[in-house]
């Protein structure tokens, strides 16, 4: 059913087997789950006007990616192929809950600003990508170390693209004001369309657009 | 007099979850097989009606089920000692619970009358079950309160929205086969500047009121 899938990442990574240290390494750039994988997608953008809750998002999704990888790996051989899907929604669902209830206890401003977000870590496709094309099929261990690699190398992304759009966009920083006042009297003014959800495909795509200019192998043919 | 109130309030819903709250240009709901399926105008027509078909169908079930299940004090219609119980932190593993079945449902209906429609969809049909408007929707709809009316159109909208932005960035990614795009851009990232300049075109309806 979902051949496709468990192939395409899997073939660009020449991973399996090798050193651990890959695992965490490649999804930061060679493989990295938002710009090459395009997974995730969805919330790597609207969350992304602020740095302090893309912080907090970045962390609930790495724990969500890694743990349930770990869980399906152990499980992995005792789950029936035919309704594998159900089961690894179930177990990321009890997860995300985990997650949106902690930060509601403890952070619940931040819980408020991400919204429906926090609940849509359960369809995040990086979750379940990486669930389809490597906890099914390795040793507990590794897909830990799996998870954690694209966990990062989505908080990578959605860091960068938050700084600058709220850089850009605000003048500030973690909700710090880095701009001067003084840039402020000489005429500078923030940048609206950074704040509007159309700035942050902008910023993802200068992103993507750097990433391949630096590496040319990893250009699509089309 | 207030049925007259009542159609407008739909009508309002409606529109702007087509265009105001568009899933894709506000929300980013729903990207990953948006940016997969979109090289092909008859794939991503295909996908966009599964995807209305099936956001109409789970926003109002969850609906019911949040309202008459979940909710504190939701569970009193059977009998009044369970009026405080509060499910709500079970929101999210039943809704997914409900969309996962559905879209089993629709996979199956497509397999049998349209088996040419079900090969090119391949593996996002039943990925329906994880693309994110569809739990989107039914979050959104828990958010913002709807009444039972509100969320089946609110459904039906967002989906429509959702086909809408599909087969628009389809049809130009066709166009754009014949167009000089600088390499590292190609693919992806020119999709995603299109789709940004389409966020903003949609931006001009938020001048509306209604």
């Amino acid at each position: 059913m979902s051949d496709v899938l468990v192939q395409s990442p899997a073939e660009k990574k020449p991973l399996l087997g090798k050193k651990e240290r890959k695992l965490i390494t490649d999804p930061l750039s060679d493989n990295n789950p938002v710009t090459i994988q395009v997974l995730g997608i969805c919330s790597a953008l609207a969350v992304t006007t602020q740095m302090k809750p893309t912080m907090v998002m970045a962390l609930s999704v790495t724990a969500v990616v890694a743990l349930s990888n770990l869980v399906i790996s152990l499980m992995r051989n005792a789950i029936p192929p035919r309704i594998r899907i159900i089961v690894q929604l179930t177990v990321v669902s009890v997860l995300v809950i985990l997650v949106d209830q902690i930060l509601k206890a403890y952070m619940y401003d931040i819980s408020k600003q991400l919204s429906v977000f926090v609940g849509l870590i359960i369809t995040n496709c990086i979750v379940m990508g990486r669930l389809e094309a490597y906890a099914m099929g390795n040793k507990p261990f590794p897909s830990l170390l799996d998870g954690l690699g694209n966990g990062f190398g989505y908080g990578a992304v959605i860091l960068t693209v938050a700084f600058f759009r709220e850089l850009l966009g605000s003048g500030k920083l973690f909700g710090f004001k880095v701009i001067p006042d003084a840039v402020y009297e000489a005429g500078y003014v923030n940048n609206g369309l950074m704040m509007i959800p159309a700035g942050a495909l902008f910023v993802v795509a200068c992103y993507i657009w750097v990433q391949r200019s630096f590496a040319k192998h990893l250009e699509e043919k089309e | 007099m207030s049925t007259l109130f009542l159609a407008a309030d739909l009508v309002s819903v409606f529109v702007r979850s087509i265009f105001i709250d568009n899933m894709i240009f506000a929300y980013f709901l729903g990207m990953c097989s948006y940016l997969a399926v979109s090289k092909n105008v008859k794939t991503a027509l295909g996908l966009g009606v599964a995807v209305v078909f099936v956001l109409t169908i789970t926003v109002p079930l969850n609906w019911l089920l949040l309202n008459k299940v979940l909710k504190e004090g939701a569970l009193a219609w059977i009998s009044p000692s369970l009026a405080k119980v509060d499910l709500s932190f079970l929101a999210f593993i039943m809704f997914i619970a409900t969309i996962a079945s559905m879209t089993q449902l629709v996979e199956m209906l497509v397999e049998k009358l349209s088996p040419e429609l079900y090969g090119a969809l391949g593996i996002f049909l039943p990925l329906i079950a994880v693309n994110c408007s569809i739990l989107g929707g039914s979050l959104f709809m828990q958010e913002r309160d709807y009444e039972l009316a509100e969320a089946a159109v609110f459904g039906l909208g967002s989906g429509v929205g959702w086909l809408i932005a599909i087969v628009a960035i389809a049809a130009i990614r066709m166009r754009l086969r014949y167009s000089d795009v600088p390499a590292p851009l190609r693919g992806l990232g020119i999709t995603f500047i299109i789709t940004g300049l389409m966020g903003i075109a949609f931006m001009s309806f938020l001048g509306i009121t209604l």
